[in-house]
């Protein structure tokens, strides 16, 4: 088994960064003329709601929000979205432990909902995420933002904010480790034996 | 997890995790629609030998909840009262295509016998055996104390140093018993009190302390003071002189509610005799949770039965 790293610290948070200037420049330019940037001290409420998937996307999405609140304070809530109870494979793996959701306080009715997760595969944890966002509110819209896209998509889905485009095959693995729970940050390739 | 027989199969980390996945499903039910599709396609059959409302009730709404299709068989009104054996009954509802069975009887390790013998693939949850055990009723009362322990901090949590209580007839409960057990693997340590004759024989080797008076007991200010259904039904011969008696010396009455602290928590399992085990005063006071047990039945019970229906294999 052979392993390549992919992305190092340095590229990780310089990802990220872009990732949250991307998302403050969409969310700018969908807003209809009232830019609330232009209006400060203004009582607004945040239009953007950060959900990370958890367990990986969880993380992702708290470091998003941090930078987002240094670019624009206020704009963005950060929360966490639990798919478990919504996947279509439930009977075909062993038993997955749910997790806990939050939302921010004000719900997501009206707002811009950026999902965030560390790799998107085959798009299903997204089409589940997708679900489970209609059983708790109705955003104005919803984005996708991902770490890494692998390629192998199995539904119409894909991401508005990609950290890196990584072409790999069925057979390799993707491993993403995280500061905060890994004690480093690093995204590496594995290739693994084929046991076909 | 396949079946739920007994809580004495799970361990601490098996039992908290079943109470912290309660806590998610509780979220669910704070929702505009409190419905999920998990087991959507799934057919939960309720099999009671024996009455009852509220777990067969909180059964059904668990699994609707999760999207599953319940059929409710009860001994009234079905060929159970024809003599059909268990073996026969079981397999009839087997053979129309069910993936768990929550069964209620009144014979001890029925749901052992069940789950053991090979006669159906189903999963299989007890709802009550004789007066063997209880399981979801243990889980939910440890949810309950754990909740009002560590409010939205739960999560995680053991039941470390509580003190409980339990008081009555301990002999015919099967809450009691799974109450002792999942409360021990939880940290926290437990106190029986009743009658002499409605001890049952061999608490020695429980891992509890117990005694006769409730007054010692109570001046001991327990956390949490459990009182059971004195189970007349059960009762073939006389454990003691009459009711008055009985509730005089082993009931929360108003004189022994006052005495208490004022977070102490006061349960009970349910259907309640007021006026005999539990004072009505004492039943509707603030310190009673009986009524939060009810709720919380209900994100256990789906707790369980999305651990037993999901998963690789699962019936």
């Amino acid at each position: 088994m052979a392993a390549r790293t992919v992305l190092q610290q340095a590229d990780i948070t310089r990802a990220l960064t872009r990732i949250a200037h991307e998302i403050l420049e969409s969310d700018h330019a969908s807003d209809d003329g009232s830019d609330p940037e232009s209006d400060p001290g203004s009582d607004h409420e945040p239009s953007l709601v950060i959900l990370g998937i958890p367990t990986r996307g969880v993380l992702l999405a708290q470091r998003i929000g941090a930078i987002l609140e240094e670019l624009s304070p206020g704009s963005a809530e950060v929360g966490a979205l639990d798919v478990t109870m919504y996947r279509d494979d439930l009977a075909k793996q062993p038993t997955r432990t749910p997790s806990p959701t939050s939302l921010p306080a004000g719900g997501i009715d009206g707002k811009t909902v950026v999902l965030v997760d560390d790799v998107l595969y085959s798009g299903r944890t997204i089409r589940s995420a997708l679900d489970a966002l209609n059983d708790l509110g109705r955003p104005r819209a919803v984005r996708l933002a991902v770490l890494i896209d692998r390629g192998h998509r199995e539904l119409p889905i894909r991401a508005d904010f990609v950290g890196k485009n990584l072409p790999t095959s069925h057979s390799q693995r993707i491993y993403v480790k995280l500061l905060k729970t890994d004690g480093q940050d690093l995204v590496a390739i594995f290739d693994e034996e084929d046991h076909g | 997890m396949k079946h739920l027989l007994s809580v004495r199969d799970l361990d601490r980390d098996g039992a908290v995790g079943i109470l912290d996945l309660a806590e998610d499903m509780a979220d669910v039910a704070t929702r505009a629609v409190p419905k999920l599709a998990t087991l959507r396609g799934r057919t939960v059959a309720n099999l009671f030998f024996e009455d009852s409302t509220r777990t067969r009730l909180s059964f059904e709404a668990a699994a609707k909840r999760l999207g599953a299709d319940v059929i409710t068989v009860s001994a009234k009104g079905s060929s159970v009262s024809k003599g059909e054996s268990l073996k026969d009954t079981t397999q009839t509802i087997a053979a129309m295509g069910i993936d768990a069975v929550v069964l209620r009887h009144h014979a001890s390790g029925a749901a052992r016998v069940l789950a053991d013998s090979g006669w159906i693939d189903a999963a299989v949850i007890n709802a009550g055996d004789g007066t063997h055990e209880h399981p979801t009723q243990g889980l939910l009362d440890a949810f309950t104390m754990r909740k009002a322990l560590h409010g939205d901090a739960a999560r995680g949590a053991s039941l470390d140093g509580l003190r409980v209580t339990i008081v009555g007839d301990i002999l015919h409960s099967r809450v009691a018993r799974s109450n002792v057990w999942l409360l021990q693997t939880l940290g926290a340590s437990v106190h029986l009190v009743g009658p002499e004759t409605l001890l049952p024989q061999g608490i020695e080797g429980w891992p509890v302390t117990s005694g006769t008076d409730l007054d010692a007991a109570l001046a001991e200010k327990p956390d949490v003071v459990m009182m059971l259904r004195v189970q007349s039904e059960r009762m073939l011969a006389a454990y003691f002189p009459n009711e008055r008696e009985y509730a005089r010396q082993w009931g929360l009455d108003d004189v022994r509610l006052a005495r208490l602290a004022p977070d102490t928590m006061v349960m009970h399992p349910g259907p309640m005799n007021r006026g005999l085990e539990i004072s009505s005063a004492a039943a509707d006071s603030a310190r009673s949770v009986v009524l939060d047990q009810v709720t919380n039945g209900v994100s256990i019970r789906m707790a369980v039965l999305y651990l037993v229906l999901s998963g690789e294999g699962a019936a």
